[in-house]
């Protein structure tokens, strides 16, 4: 059974194949386009994923879109017609789209699929699950569990804003959906909106400033929170106080002046300074996040009666409430999808189609159906060494065990290396295949990477990468964390003591603080968003740092995405070249080969002044 | 001719009668907006649609 998924036209858009049963490639479409979360019909994912899977389009059994458009312009008209006269400017802007193009997804499918099939339209099934049971395919199938409860929470589907669902087998019941307008992920999204980040990317930028608020200070805003905005059930679903939000009748988020009164702070602009009191609403929306969160965790728990978890959904991607979560003991075990944002419904309409649909047999303790998320291109070092040769630039060749040596070597050195190797990972994290590493140890590092590599804000961590026998020793962890997608402390033992007068401290004191012996990949508030490498699979970031270890003492590692702001991560060598170009990366390890920034040719080099916003 | 068959299975299935008009009404004044349409919309912050 050959199956392709994919999720467009929102954000993210991805594709994905599926043969038997088995994720066989995936990738985003921006890597391919260069654009962040590019929305267009992924044409490059989808070629990527047949010839890697080496199946022509008439030879799928169907082709799986990750939701259900009739349903969704159900939920548009009967908005706009409960809403009515309020709501035109809004209905004008989305009627059009949908009477030109999304109405005819099918249609349009096809004739996208055309190129691809030599100018013949497909007739290949189409298949449309709903949007939450892509995402619950995502997460459940996956896993490694046999039945497990599944939970997913996201901004908006077609209707469904978040589900509990019991994932047995081969199959997915639905217990129970939050509808739009009430939604978590959007309630999330506009306070990413009114502290000035970019709705739909900028939420995990919200959730980094808010370790920066003060404890002592959240308690009136969690109030204005819980009493004005949204009603919290004991179930975690919500109800959303229509007055405070606009995003049903309006081409804006929120009424800014009203919550300019509420929260008695003007709207924060993008790039202006971030003071004190848009950390602390950054903390009481966060920490209300994660008490709807735990109560939807706990409620599942009691209706599936599982003792084990699966998360998918962008608010999923929030690691700090899954930290919590796996905190709290609610579960044995959590799964969380690596991609739980709409990328990850590529894969989750894949494999419901698979699945629920076709009711294929799941064999799940035999083998991961979706390797460690490394499910794109790869390069060899004949196709790095002929682009290296192209731009004349000066490399170091090396066999395996003396690339891994030099590189130890470079990040003891405190260097910054850029590391491309193997197939690239699908979703928004770097898993160690295209990433930026450098030693945790360092205290100027998080500083250094953010403003000269990055060029980002100073305010946001980094993750550390570690290998997953130290993790347990290093952080109060209960399982292993292998898609970075659970933020935990660090064992108090490596913490330094927190001064009695850090809750007055400026942002900028805040981040001066070294808060451990690891102080590069060390929250303000002694936590770590935390990647787990374990010995399965072999893979060379396993071998470098088991390298560094033996060096160090510890396996672990600075790991951010191998990219700069606004900037898709790196897919092919002259991506990574083009990026360790226009930065201070000190290193680049590529393949077998090392090239070092100062022994490149000056022509090379790339001045860049502005970037994209992310 | 697909998608129309499509949206009325579509609406036997979910028993929506009521938006039958609704969505014809709807449609037909969509179709007018499209020929309509002018240029200056301000950009959306969410892609609710």
């Amino acid at each position: 059974m050959k199956i392709l998924g994919i999720s467009a036209y929102y954000h993210d858009s991805a594709a994905s194949i599926s043969i038997h049963g088995k994720i066989i490639a995936a990738a985003q479409e921006e890597r391919y386009t260069r654009i962040k979360n590019d929305p267009s019909f992924p044409s490059h994912a989808i070629w990527y994923c047949l010839e890697k899977a080496d199946v022509t389009l008439e030879e799928l059994d169907a082709i799986a879109f990750y939701d259900k458009p009739f349903l969704k312009f159900e939920r548009l008209i009967e908005n706009y017609y409960a809403n009515a006269p309020k709501g035109f400017l809004s209905f004008i802007t989305a009627v059009p789209v949908w009477l030109r193009k999304k109405l005819f997804l099918k249609d349009i499918i096809r004739r996208e699929l055309k190129d691809i099939n030599n100018g013949k339209k497909t007739t290949v099934k189409l298949l449309f699950p709903e949007h939450h049971l892509s995402h619950a395919a995502s997460a459940f199938f996956p896993s490694p569990f046999e039945s497990a409860a599944i939970v997913t929470l996201d901004g908006m589907g077609e209707w469904c804003t978040a589900g509990i669902y019991s994932g047995k087998g081969n199959q997915i019941e639905v217990f129970k959906e939050l509808h739009y307008p009430h939604s978590i992920g959007l309630l999330y999204s506009s306070f990413t909106y009114f502290l000035g980040f970019k709705v739909n990317s900028g939420e995990y930028k919200l959730m980094g400033l808010a370790p920066y608020g003060n404890s002592k200070d959240i308690p009136p805003y969690i109030n204005i929170i819980k009493n004005e905005l949204v009603e919290v059930y004991e179930d975690g679903s919500i109800w959303l106080a229509p007055e405070y939000f606009s995003y049903t009748t309006t081409l804006k988020m929120i009424p800014i002046p009203k919550w300019e009164s509420l929260f008695n702070i003007k709207k924060r602009n993008p790039e202006e300074n971030i003071e004190q009191q848009h950390c602390n609403i950054a903390l009481a929306i966060q920490k209300v996040t994660e008490e709807i969160i735990l109560k939807i965790a706990a409620h599942a728990k009691a209706i599936t009666k599982s003792e084990y978890l699966c998360l998918a959904g962008g608010v999923a991607l929030n690691c700090v409430a899954n930290g919590k979560l796996m905190q709290s003991d609610l579960f044995k075990e959590i799964y969380i999808q690596p991609a739980a944002g709409d990328a990850g419904g590529a894969i989750g309409a894949a494999l419901a189609a698979h699945y629920i649909y076709f009711n294929k047999k799941r064999n799940n303790e035999v083998e991961d159906i979706m390797p460690n998320a490394y499910l794109g291109d790869d390069f060899d070092n004949e196709s790095i060494k002929n682009y290296l040769h192209k731009k004349n630039a000066k490399y170091h060749l090396y066999n395996e065990e003396t690339l891994v040596e030099k590189t130890v070597e470079l990040l003891l050195e405190k260097n910054i290396i850029g590391w491309f190797q193997g197939r690239m990972e699908f979703g928004p994290r770097a898993l160690g295949m295209r990433s930026i590493l450098a030693d945790a140890r360092t205290p100027e590092m998080q500083k250094k990477i953010n403003l000269n590599i990055k060029y980002r804000e100073s305010f946001r961590p980094f993750a550390p990468i570690v290998l997953e026998e130290d993790a347990f020793k290093l952080f109060d962890l209960s399982q292993t964390s292998p898609y970075m997608g659970i933020v935990t402390a660090l064992k108090e033992k490596y913490l330094n003591p927190i001064p009695k007068t850090f809750e007055k401290y400026t942002l900028a004191e805040k981040q001066a603080h070294q808060q451990s012996d690891f102080p590069a990949i060390t929250h303000v508030d002694g936590s770590a968003r935390i990647q787990t490498v374990s010995k399965n699979p072999d893979t060379r970031i396993r071998k470098l740092l088991e390298q560094f270890k033996a060096a160090s003492g510890t396996g672990i590692l600075v790991n951010t995405s191998f990219n700069v702001r606004g900037e898709p991560i790196v897919r092919t060598p002259k991506d990574a070249y083009t990026c360790f170009m226009a930065t201070e990366m000190d290193a680049l390890v590529i393949g077998n080969f090392i090239l070092l920034k100062e022994e490149q040719p000056e022509q090379n080099r790339i001045h860049r002044k502005t970037f994209n916003p992310d | 001719m697909e998608t129309i068959k499509d949206i009325i299975a579509f609406l036997m299935d979910r028993k929506k009668y009521w938006l039958i008009p609704v969505v014809l009404a709807l449609m037909i004044l969509g179709v007018l907006l499209i020929f309509a349409e002018g240029s200056a919309i301000a950009p959306f912050v969410y892609p609710f649609f």
